[in-house]
């Protein structure tokens, strides 16, 4: 009888399995590149970033060998700054940040037992734009095309048309088309953390390497959008001679230096921090106990987080700065110390206490550790100023950067990748490979950094192309040089252990390392449903804590071990205590996002060439495929309310308003879009402090009519929308409709009334500073007028559809979470441009 | 789902002291250099902002030390060094909240101290 029972238990079981393989089944073919799965995306854009990685890796062995003797012609000067402009910017922008988010693509559903991140095909746009935006940089080279003005472009030098080339405008909309791909990844990671993860996974026992990633997706928020902002004042004044940074015409170039470093500081431990990330996974395995002091790494991460936006101008040292303004951030780059050591003090706790198995990863941990603790110490040594204006701008400083990004970065992400290679392949790296690779690019590393602080205290200046015989640096370089190739022996070893065929290689055993987090429920070699079933956490490492817990996972024990529907779904929890909140239906299998991403990234590349007709209609195609992509994926209404999820428990399966995780996103991405406006803000108040008179007393406009009549007519849009909301949850379907109508209307009404009111006042934006950052303010909410109309009409679409109605409402909701964001916009906007010149 | 209504309030007062910090650097720094570029002489007295600063730094630290004793107050045990918080309980997390809060608050106490204390030593704009 119970021999029965088992057997049909088990058919039961085989029968929910197969389900549920068919719902998440990967592509096969040609259509493999349209998956959108967490696996493959991750995948992808780790294989990408790693590629461009090694790119990078070559223009600065290419630079070694020029610097390797002196008088050396082996690369002209102008080869030399583009390699070297190209080698920073690609390690900073198309390897150290997106490596993080591909990496975190890759394991962060792993690592909290969730199906998938909450938006996929999010992640895979940012993923093709990430791919096209770093082709076309880096391919720039191959055509003499590439930027050549050192990774931070500082103008004058690239504001100067003579001087700089188109490579200036490949590095400007390259990166901003780059940098928008990262935001996006950045609130998909941030919703993921909050929002997904599995049922009892309260927030004290969040994986360390989810608290990173929250803080250091939190702190893309705020440091990208002012390069963005920047980036978009720089374009104005090389395309259409607005002057931002021209000193002349009331421009200032340090305004640049703000903007670049607001985000280039923080940027330091938005790539830092992850590595950490993988430290404080990777550590508690290899020491075979929970981390010592949890709530002190989560200080480090929080700490560092904040502090680290106070740094900015310690790269402005010498740029003439009163004492006390260099001196507060003197004090904050000093303090910022204390939660940095705190970290390593709880990883070398953790250590001292567990019974440590040395392993590959863990010898490259000890490795990183021992790299960053130099690059930290001569770290607080450059933070005061006195010792930086001797060593700025010197090799002593690209020594320390470099020990710095490689031990604080570098070292822990192969680590990361020999710890999770078999998660994502099933196949372990060779060990033996990994410590000849170890020792090699650590003695490598060493042999060519450490001789570069001696050579920066002889003086050498960074980015110089050649040197005479004799100033004492011959030997130190030649040093370098040879210790760079060592360096580049130890990746090519990696690169091989990767790409070695592994056919012969059994498959791993399941937990290779003994771990305790979830991630490491994954099967040898992985299914792409991620888990059986979704595990009820009650504890911060489950595999080592909770009994039987594999065996209850994998025999759909848990939450959502079926896909009935044949749909791919995984649950929301709530943020503090994980309680499940709704069973999340995510899309499938696409190209449009592809699609979306080509014709993006053609707006930005012809833009760069001025091609303005190829940029509209690549805008329009563009918008087209983002508009059919939310269309056919999203707010799709589910056949039936609720859903059993196993446990005798019932979850929505549609939710709108605060508790969805769309409207979470649209207002992490409203944050994100403050902090850019705030730079242009920040841009005002800048020329009026710096500008003796600001409003200059020749300039027209924008005066106070024209402002404010539009601001007048924006908010009625914005109160007719959100009324709009309210009679679309009393299924006033006509009012809704009308509503929206009249708001798009009042809208476009309102941009005339201003952009043709100031034009009419005669304020001339090539003519000031003044001017252009005006018309910088009034373009800003323009554009962001139009997008919300655009919001508008696609809802009375999808009211007209159907698909919009009192019940089923995230699309207004969403909008008019949005339009609350926008009319703070054009308040602020209209309260600098027209108030502020009256009080002043 | 009593817990749920709750929100996510306690993760924004773990952020508050950082917060304060934040804002007492912010305005430390351009209030600063607003004074140094209107005054436009790099030997004009810094008196009125060291003042400021000074003012400014008491209230900051006051509002900083608040949070740290209320969150103490809600951490529990208090200060020891490992407090695993790791029960499956809310009042766990809620002490790991309180604590983590503590923790962040003396980071922020140390730090708002040390931004304040070149105002203490430079007398001018130079």
């Amino acid at each position: 009888m119970s021999g029965e029972h088992d057997a049909a238990d088990r058919a039961h079981r085989e029968a929910q399995a197969e389900r549920l393989l068919a719902a998440w089944r990967t592509p096969t073919g040609w259509r493999y590149w349209s998956a959108v799965n967490n696996s493959e995306v991750g995948a992808w854009y780790t294989v990408a970033a790693f590629v461009f990685f090694l790119f990078a890796g070559v223009l600065a062995l290419l630079v070694r060998v020029q610097l390797a003797v002196p008088s050396n012609d082996f690369l002209s000067a102008d080869v030399y700054n583009q390699a070297f402009t190209l080698h920073g910017t690609v390690m900073m922008f198309l390897f150290a940040v997106p490596i993080f988010e591909a990496f975190s693509i890759l394991i962060l559903p792993q690592i909290l037992a969730s199906r998938d991140l909450p938006f996929p095909r999010l992640s895979a746009y940012g993923f093709w734009s990430f791919v096209i935006g770093g082709v076309f940089v880096c391919g720039s080279i191959f055509f003499g095309a590439a930027p050549d003005a050192g990774w931070f472009m500082y103008p004058p030098l690239t504001t100067d048309l003579e001087q700089s080339g188109i490579g200036t405008d490949i590095w400007l909309l390259g990166l901003s088309f780059i940098e928008v791909a990262s935001i996006a990844a950045a609130i998909e990671l941030i919703v993921g953390v909050l929002k997904c993860r599995p049922p009892g996974m309260r927030i004290n026992f969040m994986p360390l390497y989810a608290w990173y990633v929250l803080v250091v997706g939190g702190m893309i928020l705020f440091a990208f959008p002012p390069l963005i902002a920047g980036d978009l004042l720089f374009e104005m004044e090389r395309a259409f001679d607005w002057p931002f940074f021209d000193p002349e015409r009331g421009g200032d170039p340090l305004l640049w230096q703000h903007l670049f470093w607001i985000f280039g500081h923080p940027e330091v431990y938005i790539i830092f921090l992850p590595a950490i990330a993988l430290v404080a996974m990777i550590v508690p395995t290899f020491a075979q106990r929970p981390i010592f002091g949890y709530s002190w790494v989560v200080l480090a991460a929080v700490g560092t987080g904040f502090l680290s936006f106070g740094l900015w101008v310690h790269h402005m040292y010498a740029t003439g700065l009163p004492a006390i303004s260099i001196g507060f951030f003197s004090a904050a780059s000093e303090a910022v110390v204390i939660p940095t050591g705190v970290q390593i003090f709880v990883f070398i706790a953790t250590l001292l206490t567990g019974r440590v198995i040395f392993s590959t990863p863990l010898l490259f941990i000890a490795g990183a550790l021992a790299i960053f603790l130099i690059g930290g110490l001569t770290g607080v040594m450059v933070a005061l100023a006195p010792f930086d204006w001797q060593a700025h701008d010197t090799y002593f400083v690209v020594a320390h950067l470099h020990y710095v990004l490689i031990g604080g970065m570098l070292f822990p992400i192969v680590a990361g990748f020999y710890y999770y290679f078999p998660l994502v392949t099933g196949k372990k790296l060779s060990d033996r490979l990994g410590r000849t690779a170890f020792w090699l690019m650590f003695s490598g590393f060493n042999i060519a950094f450490l001789p570069m602080h001696l050579t920066g205290l002889r003086g050498m200046p960074r980015r110089v192309f050649t040197y005479p015989e004799g100033l004492g640096w011959d030997t130190l370089n030649m040093v370098s040089t040879v210790g760079a190739f060592i360096f580049a022996a130890g990746i090519l070893v990696v690169l091989l252990d990767v790409i070695r065929p592994k056919r012969r290689q059994p498959y791993a055993e399941r937990n290779p390392w003994n771990a305790g987090t979830l991630e490491w429920l994954c099967e040898m070699p992985g299914k792409p449903w991620g888990v059986r079933s979704i595990p009820l956490v009650t504890s911060r490492y489950p595999l080592w804590e909770q009994a039987n817990f594999v065996r209850d996972v994998d025999e759909g024990r848990f939450f959502l071990p079926d896909a009935e529907e044949g749909e791919r779904e995984t649950l929301v929890t709530s943020v503090l205590d994980a309680e499940g909140v709704q069973c999340l239906r995510v899309p499938g299998p696409t190209f449009l996002t592809m699609a979306a991403a080509v014709f993006t990234g053609g707006v930005f590349i012809f833009a760069t060439y001025h091609w303005y007709a190829a940029t509209a209609v690549s805008g329009v195609l563009a918008l087209a495929s983002i508009i059919a992509w939310l269309w056919t994926g999203t707010a799709v209404i589910p056949e039936k309310d609720e859903k059993h999820i196993g446990h005798g428990r019932t979850l929505p399966l549609y939710m709108s308003g605060p508790r969805s995780v769309g409207w979470w996103a649209m207002c992490i991405t409203m944050i994100g879009d403050m902090t850019a406006f705030f730079s242009l803000v920040f841009t005002y108040f800048f020329f009026w402090t710096v500008n003796p008179s600001f409003p200059p007393e020749a300039a027209p406009g924008p005066g106070v009519l024209w402002p404010a009549v539009a601001l007048a007519m924006l908010i009625g849009a914005w109160a007719l929308t959100t009324m709009a909301r309210r009679w679309n949850a009393r299924d006033r379907v006509l009012s809704l409709r009308a509503g929206l109508a009249l708001a798009i209307v009042l809208a476009a009404a309102s941009m005339g009334a201003l952009v043709f009111g100031v034009r009419g006042t005669g304020l001339d934006p090539t003519a000031s500073s003044y001017g252009a950052t005006v018309w910088v303010l009034i373009l800003w909410l323009a554009a962001h007028v139009a997008v919300g109309s655009v919001m508008q009409a696609y809802c009375i679409a999808r009211s007209m559809a159907g698909k919009l109605t009192g019940k089923w409402d995230i699309e207004i909701r969403n909008v008019s979470l949005y339009w609350h964001f926008l009319a703070f916009t054009a308040a602020a906007t209209t309260a600098v441009i027209a108030l502020f010149p009256l009080v002043d | 789902m009593a817990a749920n209504r709750q929100g996510s309030r306690g993760l924004w007062t773990l952020l508050t002291g950082p917060v304060v910090w934040a804002v007492h650097f912010l305005v430390c720094y351009i209030g600063t250099a607003i004074f140094c570029a209107r005054a436009g002489d790099p030997e004009a007295d810094l008196a009125p902002v060291r003042l400021g600063i000074g003012a400014i730094t008491l209230v900051a630290l006051a509002v900083i030390a608040f949070v740290g004793i209320e969150a103490d107050r809600r951490s529990g045990p208090g200060l020891v060094f490992e407090c695993p918080h790791d029960e499956d309980t809310v009042r766990e997390r809620r002490q790991f909240l309180g604590y983590a809060t503590l923790l962040l608050a003396g980071v922020s106490f140390i730090a708002t101290l040390l931004v304040a204390l070149p105002a203490l030593v430079i007398p001018s704009c130079r």
